[in-house]
């Protein structure tokens, strides 16, 4: 690896016009791309839910149990209640808890490992410890326990506990940065001449911490919004406000499966793992940019195969048959 | 001169395929002889280590190899071609006929196994009959040629200093005996003390042993003192190559001359030092023409728009230098 | 041995401060929910029982909250964690010890069997780039996006519904007596094939996707291609020098998994109504059964804590640089 490894880093360090074009791969990735498409469309859904769904999601119709049809897509509950509708309305909670657990999480994670990294010290052991042990409690089960001590858990509580029991792989890895990026020469220059502490945390480190920082938030929002569906689901949170969870609540409750009503599991369900899927693959490409090694679509012709110990031979004309994929 | 026992010629590698690819080497001819130590400098990013990788085919993706041939000769005089080699043969050829030393000892050892479990996975792989207790006899035997105490055979990387690991790496790379050893920067991470004691070291254990060595580093002034003969190396290319002292008193190519006064001799009279003005051209856009014009003090018309030949300068046929000032000007007819 | 002491002075920790999180959630909660429920149960509960809820959930105001903090701590050690009210007037550590044996046996046997299917699949993955097992990854993002328990319904839909080929519910057949007997046995395998896979086939896209990169990163080391430079074995090569070290991290990311699958896996025993502490906690949710919600936690996060003691000894014994001599 040192001959790459040195090559690549002169790369680095004097592609200086071309350090735009590469923030921009980021989004050019086919992953990001389907991740961001799938995430865009439940946001509009989000938006718009409630205006477009066609029926009252509570309001009760003669249509008991029917299967989806052209009145009912997703078919209706045992109440005559219309699926898609409870799904339409249902996703603004879903992304809202989502997205404030995310942000909260984040703000959290940053302060305490951003923190503990660039202070070191007594204030790092203790941070870290703190960290550690939020890391190793199971948070679901204690999510489901304070949720429950809280009668009529509204979402934006549902989205504190979430945020206050999921902050700490983020600090973690956060901290992790920010010691290493606190012995880079720029930083040691900025604490030679007498930078504010704050100045060098928002100007010098923040901007080298954004990916890691956006694939942690991206992977809380993942925790928060099943975490939020799971308490739905098990009927801690109040399940008159419609989510997937809620959905999947009364369909567990009024024995839809043995009813053989897979239309009113089914959809929720495969909503929630689109949504979580958008944003494991947003992720993935914020890895990948991260960490080009990780890349499965390497660019350029896919004729030469890559492997690591045999360099591929393509002389022209000779040996390249050997070398095709179909 | 010996006879040659690896042969490179119009050795071309890009990284990347495609739209995407750039030019790592181009026309690498150069001939390893038996018994020589031939030293290969260059600034970072130069290729040389390219160079190294290539010829054995270790070179990490994106590398491809897109040109040319390797050819490996025998004992019994028989040549082999390494670029057309399968995985299986390539395996049995590698470490058996040609190890490496690699730069950066801190990682070249697998930190989860013994000493003893890396030097004898090596024996256990080509020489399958060796029995157990043999192997270990050997490791001992590697280890103590090093100048390491037997008893470190049980030690794991971590507990070795860097100079041990280093050391280690160099008893591995001669377990099997091979005809060749290449050096890549192999004491680079070391201080100025261990760097000499290891290369004296090596330099006995070449006479003892009798492989060739290509060594690679950035620091020419230990090449001269070391190798017999030296390839000066450019923008992948090869710029200059001849007897180390030839280098050393005459260098032709400007960049040889730069390179040479960069570095302080160990030995010999004082001279001044001076660096080469600018940077390495960087892989994605290397200059047209001879890639050093744009750095080169002594640049005449049509060096920014062909690319010089390594040949001969001045019917002086033991070395070679690619370099407009010896060779004939390109006709400005010929200027595309 | 020093790298052991220090993880051991962690799970103290970790477990001191699960428990006094456990102390302050009652108290810091708003109403006291457990005071009605005694009200409720008012004639059937005796002093002695009223007594130790009132010690485990702050009842009595009169005392400080050090005198309180003891009082918990004691009744703890007694192993004395109330009365459940959902199996009145079982005690609570009756409940979890009948319960806990099925729940270790199903996450014990599904975390291993997926993590071996999974680290095997990654191994192979992320040595062979660019091999049609690439083509795997979309496949496995999605299924990780799945919420376990909504698998556990379409698998319940599909083999126990559509086509009953295992129980939808349950741990064992009812008619049996449980015992260490083949019939008891056999029966509980055959209930524990849906739940178990279910969980096998949520948490092994992880580990595929954690072994994978973890390949990747480590087959660009320098040790690696100094394996391949040896002309050693493929099979030395990808499992003794790469496989061997990339594994070291997934083994310490472990603890976060754990918790993640644990979460998962109560989840899925509510879905099947499967007979261990998951299916418990689900009915004290909904009973309102706080003594039994707050032991169940404990006990999960002792349970945790334990399993990431055997995944540090597992770690000490593959990392010689954790062994440090004395």
């Amino acid at each position: 690896m040192a001959v790459t490894a040195s090559e690549v880093a002169v790369l680095d360090a004097t592609e200086t016009p071309a350090a735009s074009k590469r923030k921009f791969r980021f989004l050019r990735g086919r992953k990001t791309v389907v991740g961001l498409g799938i995430l865009l469309f439940f946001v509009l859904m989000a938006i718009i839910g409630p205006w477009i769904a066609p029926y009252d999601p509570s309001a009760m119709s003669q249509d008991l149990l029917q299967p989806p049809s052209g009145s009912h897509w997703f078919g209706t509950t045992q109440t005559g209640q219309d699926v898609l509708s409870q799904i339409l309305v249902g996703t603004r909670g879903v992304l809202l808890v989502g997205f404030v657990a995310g942000i909260l999480a984040t703000a959290l994670s940053v302060l305490i490992g951003v923190t503990a990294g660039f202070l070191g010290g007594l204030a790092d052991e203790a941070l870290s410890l703190l960290s550690n042990v939020f890391l190793v409690i199971p948070g679901l089960p204690l999510i489901i326990i304070i949720a429950s001590f809280v009668t009529d858990a509204g979402d934006l509580l549902i989205a504190f506990v979430i945020a206050l029991t999921s902050w700490a792989w983020g600090a973690r890895v956060l901290r992790a940065q920010t010691l290493s990026l606190r012995r880079r020469d720029y930083v040691e220059a900025a604490r030679a001449t007498g930078e504010p502490t704050w100045r060098i945390i928002l100007f010098e480190v923040m901007p080298n911490l954004t990916a890691v920082i956006a694939s942690g938030f991206v992977g809380t929002v993942i925790f928060a919004i099943l975490s939020e569906i799971t308490l739905a689901f098990i009927g801690v949170a109040d399940i008159s406000n419609w989510n997937w969870g809620t959905v999947l609540f009364w369909a567990q409750s009024s024995q839809a499966l043995a009813q053989g009503a897979w239309w009113w599991f089914v959809p929720a369900g495969l909503c929630i793992a689109l949504l979580g899927m958008s944003l494991a693959l947003i992720n993935f490409g914020i890895d990948e940019f991260v960490n080009p090694r990780l890349r499965t679509e390497t660019g350029g012709s896919r004729k030469v195969k890559m492997r690591v110990g045999f360099t591929p031979v393509a002389r022209t004309g000779t040996a390249r048959h050997k070398e095709t994929r179909s | 001169m010996s006879e040659p026992v690896l042969t490179i010629s119009g050795l071309n590698v890009d990284y990347g395929t495609g739209a995407d690819a750039v030019y790592a080497l181009r026309d690498i001819d150069l001939t390893l002889h038996r018994g020589e130590v031939l030293g290969l400098a260059g600034e970072s990013g130069s290729g040389k280590s390219t160079l190294a990788y290539a010829v054995t085919r270790l070179l990490s993706p994106p590398g491809v190899i897109t040109g040319g041939q390797v050819h490996y000769h025998q004992r019994d005089g028989r040549a082999l071609d390494l670029l057309a080699l399968s995985a299986a043969e390539l395996r049995a050829f590698r470490w058996q006929e040609l190890s490496i030393v690699f730069q950066g000892a801190m990682n070249s050892l697998n930190p989860v196994y013994t000493v003893h479990n890396q030097l004898t996975d090596v024996l256990q792989a080509h020489r399958p009959e060796m029995k157990k207790a043999d192997r270990t006899a050997r490791a001992r035997e590697l280890l103590s040629l090093v100048g390491i105490s037997p008893d470190r055979l049980g030690a794991y990387p971590h507990q070795l200093s860097g100079g041990m690991r280093q050391r280690v790496m160099i008893a591995m790379a001669l377990a099997l005996e091979p005809e060749i050893v290449i050096m890549d920067e192999p004491t680079t991470a070391l201080d100025v003390v261990m760097q000499r004691q290891i290369l004296r070291q090596l330099v006995r254990l070449r006479e003892e042993l009798g492989f060739s060595v290509v060594f690679i580093t950035h620091d020419i002034s230990l090449l001269i003192e070391f190798s017999d003969r030296i390839a000066i190396m450019y923008g992948g290319r090869i710029v200059e190559q001849a007897g180390a002292s030839e280098i050393y008193r005459d260098p032709r190519h400007p960049y040889s001359a730069g390179l040479l006064h960069s570095f302080p001799a160990l030995h010999g009279p004082r001279r001044e030092l001076s660096g080469i003005p600018g940077s390495p051209p960087h892989l994605s856009s290397m200059p047209s023409g001879c890639a050093f014009h744009p750095r080169c003090a002594k640049k005449v018309e049509g060096c920014d728009t062909h690319v010089p030949v390594l040949a001969a300068p001045d019917a002086d046929g033991s070395r070679s230098v690619a370099c407009w000032l010896h060779h004939e000007a390109p006709a400005p007819a010929a200027r595309a | 041995m020093k790298f052991l002491l220090q993880r051991l002075a962690f799970y103290l920790v970790t477990a001191w401060a699960a428990i006094t999180i456990n102390f302050l959630i009652p108290r810091l909660m708003p109403g006291d929910p457990v005071q009605a429920l005694i009200a409720r149960f008012q004639g059937q509960l005796d002093t002695n029982a009223i007594d130790s809820l009132k010690a485990l959930f702050g009842l009595d105001k009169k005392q400080s909250l050090w005198q309180q903090y003891t009082d918990y701590w004691a009744h703890l050690f007694h192993g004395d964690l109330g009365l459940s009210f959902t199996f009145f007037p079982t005690p609570v550590s009756e409940v979890i010890a009948q319960s806990l044996p099925w729940t270790l046996a199903l996450v014990g046997i599904t975390t291993l069997i997926s993590f071996l299917l999974g680290t095997g699949i990654g191994v192979f993955t992320g040595w062979r780039r660019g091999s049609w097992m690439d083509s795997l990854l979309p496949v496995t993002t999605f299924i990780s996006s799945i919420p376990y328990f909504w698998l556990g319904l379409i698998a319940i839909s599909l083999f126990a519904v559509k086509w009953p080929l295992f129980p939808a519910d349950g741990g064992y057949d009812n008619s049996l007596v449980p015992a260490f007997d083949w019939p008891f046995i056999s029966s509980a395998l055959y209930h524990g094939v849906l739940p178990g896979f279910t969980i096998v086939l949520s948490a092994v896209a992880g580990w595929i996707l954690g072994m994978r990169n973890m390949m990747v990163t480590v087959s660009s080391e320098d040790y690696v291609m100094v394996a391949q430079a040896k002309g050693l074995s493929e099979r030395r090569v990808m499992f003794g020098y790469a496989a061997r070290n990339a594994i070291l991290p997934n083994i310490s990311g472990f603890a976060l998994s754990l918790g993640f699958i644990v979460g998962g896996t109560l989840l899925v025993e509510m879905v099947f109504s499967y007979p261990g502490i998951g299916y418990q906690l689900f009915q004290g949710v909904g009973a309102k059964d706080y003594p039994l919600m707050q032991g169940i936690f404990l006990i999960i996060t002792l349970s945790v804590l334990a399993a990431n003691l055997l995944a540090d000894i597992l770690y000490m014994l593959l990392d010689p640089r954790t062994r440090r001599e004395a």
